[in-house]
């Protein structure tokens, strides 16, 4: 049996859901983009252009419900199947667009260059239970205007993970569909094997901003899979109670899916988000917070309702360094999120409400992935039953470690983890210089790094991907991009 | 108790009724509006924000005092005005252009309302021209400018430098804030202060304008 957890009951869903749906109708949703209001007003939404609000009806909702995706697959750059959001399926993938990394020789945190960009992509390159890999960090070493596109391609030369990105202006959209259309070779093709994820933001409460509605619609246009990051502020910009903050979260995605929707029926997408309570002593949204968590649950349960994959920024840390606060957060975090099959868990790396990334937490953080994805495969008899003939054998040979049964289902059965997890016997730990975990994960983030080879891309996409971007950043008046090799 | 220390007191709990009552009343008692303004409400809010910092009361507690008080400043207004006194200051905030994060500067403009100073909001997305064409014709003291973005940090710089083009630069204090700012790039661009958070801003701007 799968385990799973509920924090919604049936009946509750659907209330909130019928709530969601009357504040779409009856209050509107504010959008600052004339295309997108467009588009809904063909779809016989009333529009009031004077305000920019967009009144929609039971109609749009339904059919948006009904043309979007109940699943999709994400493909490597090579074009293998990499991440299958279907069903209670539970995928990982690094925290997103940190501002900061940590250093681990200065303890301090600090901008992010090309090189740490590329130090990370070559990390994420080995990291066996993290499934894609996210624009995890924007690198301060290139001109701000490129600064969203940059990171996707260094993305894409140094690994071959399916990426989780985003544009942060309207621009940055054709420069980063083009890098991925040099990899695929056609947008046919990208369509049918889809990159990359879009993050789209709608403001609470119940708003879209020009850039990310737009962002929707191109992203549609060509089938470009968006995962939706609602964020209601529970008690600030959302109603205080979690329930109240789960209706303006639905309200606010719905309104997401139905711009998506119209404009290209069935492109895919996830039901995502990023709700937090606010802490109204720091005056700070704590992604570590119980309630937080649970939100994130709450709503992907909602989703899945409503058949779609779901999403999360969950399994990540408000703490400033690799300390106990990271592991508790993140791993309570993590487990909470593969309890309810959430299908894209996005939080590994990432500190302080998302805005520092942590290479060693990153390395930290694989373990937790492989611990929780080892507890949602559950308990299950692998030729258990009869039991008598397994102890007389115990009884017989006095130890079963040589056993067929054991020899058969020991990497099956356990999971033992990679050396930043001491398992150690004191005395051995001594001998062995008492490192702490810091020390540990960071010589792993080294060790990981130095193994990475090349990816797989032929040469002529990679000097594609290379000739694309230099132009884009010689239209923004930089010469030349930082040395990477 | 006398009028003003009760005013105080029912400042600090949020009780607008009771402040209205209470100012009114320490009017008709004589009280100069200037007192009444800097011993009970101004004195009022300086204790709200030590108990908010000290976790004993929330950011909803300090709200309601700033409301509170308001319902005061109502009365008092008029006749500081008519005795010469300025109000308090006025500061023009925005979230820069490209930028859609208002949530931080929306809160620095409750905090910096609820103590006294007039407010000009400018929203999101706000250009330079904007910033200094608001700031010259409401006659504001301060600019607070909000980035949340590491690809909308530097339009404050530009902002400033249009200050300096404009021959304006010196009337104005320049405060930002948002979490790619710190306080070494506040002072790489040229900005007089970095705030981490609305109570330590609405300290800011009160050094300033006192300083004015
Ligand atoms: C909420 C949020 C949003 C909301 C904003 C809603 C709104 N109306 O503001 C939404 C969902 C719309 C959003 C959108 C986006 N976001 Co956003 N967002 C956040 C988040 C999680 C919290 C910000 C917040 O509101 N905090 C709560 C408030 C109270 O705190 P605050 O803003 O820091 O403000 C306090 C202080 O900084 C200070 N302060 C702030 N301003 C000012 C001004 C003055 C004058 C003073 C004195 C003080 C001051 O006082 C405030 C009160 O304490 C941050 C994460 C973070 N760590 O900040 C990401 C974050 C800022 N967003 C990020 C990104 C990438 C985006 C998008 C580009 C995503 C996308 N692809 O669509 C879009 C931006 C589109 C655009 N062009 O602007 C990144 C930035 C990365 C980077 N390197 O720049 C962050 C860091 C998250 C992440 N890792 O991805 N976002």
């Amino acid at each position: 049996m799968r385990p799973t957890v509920r924090f919604l009951s049936d009946q509750l869903i659907e209330q909130i859901i019928a709530e969601a749906r009357e504040l779409l109708c009856k209050l509107g949703v504010e959008i600052h983009n004339d295309a997108v209001l467009a588009l809904l007003g063909d779809h016989s939404a009333r529009i009031d252009n004077a305000t920019k609000r967009a009144y929609f009806t039971p109609d749009i909702i339904d059919r948006s419900l009904q043309a979007a995706p109940d699943s999709f697959r994400l493909y490597d750059s090579l074009g293998n199947e990499a991440v299958d959001l279907s069903d209670m399926n539970v995928n990982f993938t690094p925290g997103s667009s940190a501002i900061n990394i940590l250093d681990h020789e200065s303890q301090h945190s600090r901008r992010p260059t090309s090189k740490d960009y590329v130090k990370y992509t070559k990390l994420m390159a080995s990291l066996e239970h993290i499934a894609s890999q996210s624009t995890a960090m924007v690198p301060a070493d290139v001109h701000e205007m490129i600064s969203d596109s940059y990171r996707l391609y260094l993305s894409l030369m140094f690994c071959e993970k399916p990426v989780v990105t985003g544009a942060f202006t309207i621009e940055a959209f054709e420069i980063m569909k083009e890098l991925q259309l040099a990899v695929r070779g056609s947008e046919k093709e990208l369509a049918e094997c889809p990159l990359t994820i879009f993050s789209c933001c709608p403001t609470a409460p119940l708003k879209w901003s020009n850039v990310t509605s737009q962002n929707v619609i191109d992203c549609a246009r060509y089938s470009i899979p968006v995962e939706y990051i609602s964020m209601p502020l529970s008690g600030f910009m959302a109603p205080i109670t979690l329930v109240g903050s789960l209706v303006q979260h639905t309200a606010e995605t719905l309104s997401g899916l139905a711009i998506s929707q119209l404009s290209n029926p069935g492109s895919p997408v996830l039901y995502g988000g990023s709700p937090a309570v606010f802490d109204v002593r720091y005056e700070t949204t704590p992604m570590g917070d119980i309630g937080t968590m649970m939100m994130d649950c709450a709503y992907s349960e909602i989703g899945k309702h409503l058949g779609l994959p779901t999403q999360a920024y969950i399994g990540l840390s408000d703490a400033k360094l690799l300390d106990a606060q990271a592991g508790f957060e993140t791993s309570m975090g993590a487990t909470l999120a593969a309890l309810s099959g959430i299908n894209n868990i996005a939080g590994p790396g990432m500190l302080d409400f998302e805005s520092c990334f942590s290479l060693e937490k990153l390395v930290l953080d694989n373990e937790i992935c492989a611990m929780v994805k080892r507890m949602v495969a559950g308990i299950e008899p692998k030729e258990d039953f009869p039991s008598l003939p397994r102890f007389e054998e115990l009884l017989r040979e006095e130890h079963l470690l040589i056993s067929e049964h054991t020899m058969k289902y020991l990497k099956e059965e356990v999971y033992l983890p990679g050396p930043t997890i001491d398992r150690a016997n004191r005395s051995r730990w001594q001998e062995e210089g008492s490192r702490t975990l810091g020390a540990r994960a960071a010589e792993q983030v080294e060790a990981l790094v130095t193994q990475h080879q090349p990816v797989g891309l032929s040469e002529t996409v990679l000097g594609d991907l290379t000739s694309l971007m230099e132009t884009e950043a010689r239209r923004h008046g930089m010469s030349r991009l930082p040395e990477i090799r | 108790m006398d009028t003003l220390q009760q005013l105080s007191e029912n400042m600090q709990k949020g009780n607008a009724d009771q402040v209205a009552r209470l100012t009114q009343q320490a009017i008709d008692e004589g009280c100069e509006p200037k007192t009444i303004l800097d011993d009970a409400l101004v004195g009022g809010m300086a204790v709200v924000g030590y108990k908010f910092k000290k976790h004993e009361i929330f950011l909803p507690h300090v709200l309601l005092a700033a409301k509170a008080m308001h319902a005061g400043m109502d009365l008092l207004k008029p006749l500081l005005v008519k005795d010469g006194i300025p109000t308090i200051g006025k500061v023009v905030t925005g979230t820069v252009q490209g930028d859609q994060h208002d949530i931080g500067k929306n809160l620095v403009g409750i905090m910096l309302k609820g103590a006294g100073f007039e407010v000009v909001d400018l929203g999101r997305d706000v250009s330079p021209e904007k910033f200094l064409d608001a700031a010259v014709s409401e006659k504001a003291i301060v600019i607070g400018m909000s980035a949340l973005l590491t690809t909308t940090m530097p339009v404050m710089r530009k902002v400033i430098a249009l200050a300096h083009e404009r021959n304006v630069r010196d009337q104005l204090k320049f405060i930002v804030g948002g979490a790619p700012m710190s306080k070494e790039y506040a002072q790489k661009i040229g900005a007089d202060a970095y705030c981490y958070d609305a109570v330590s801003a609405v300290e800011c701007v009160k050094r300033f304008i006192g300083a004015h």
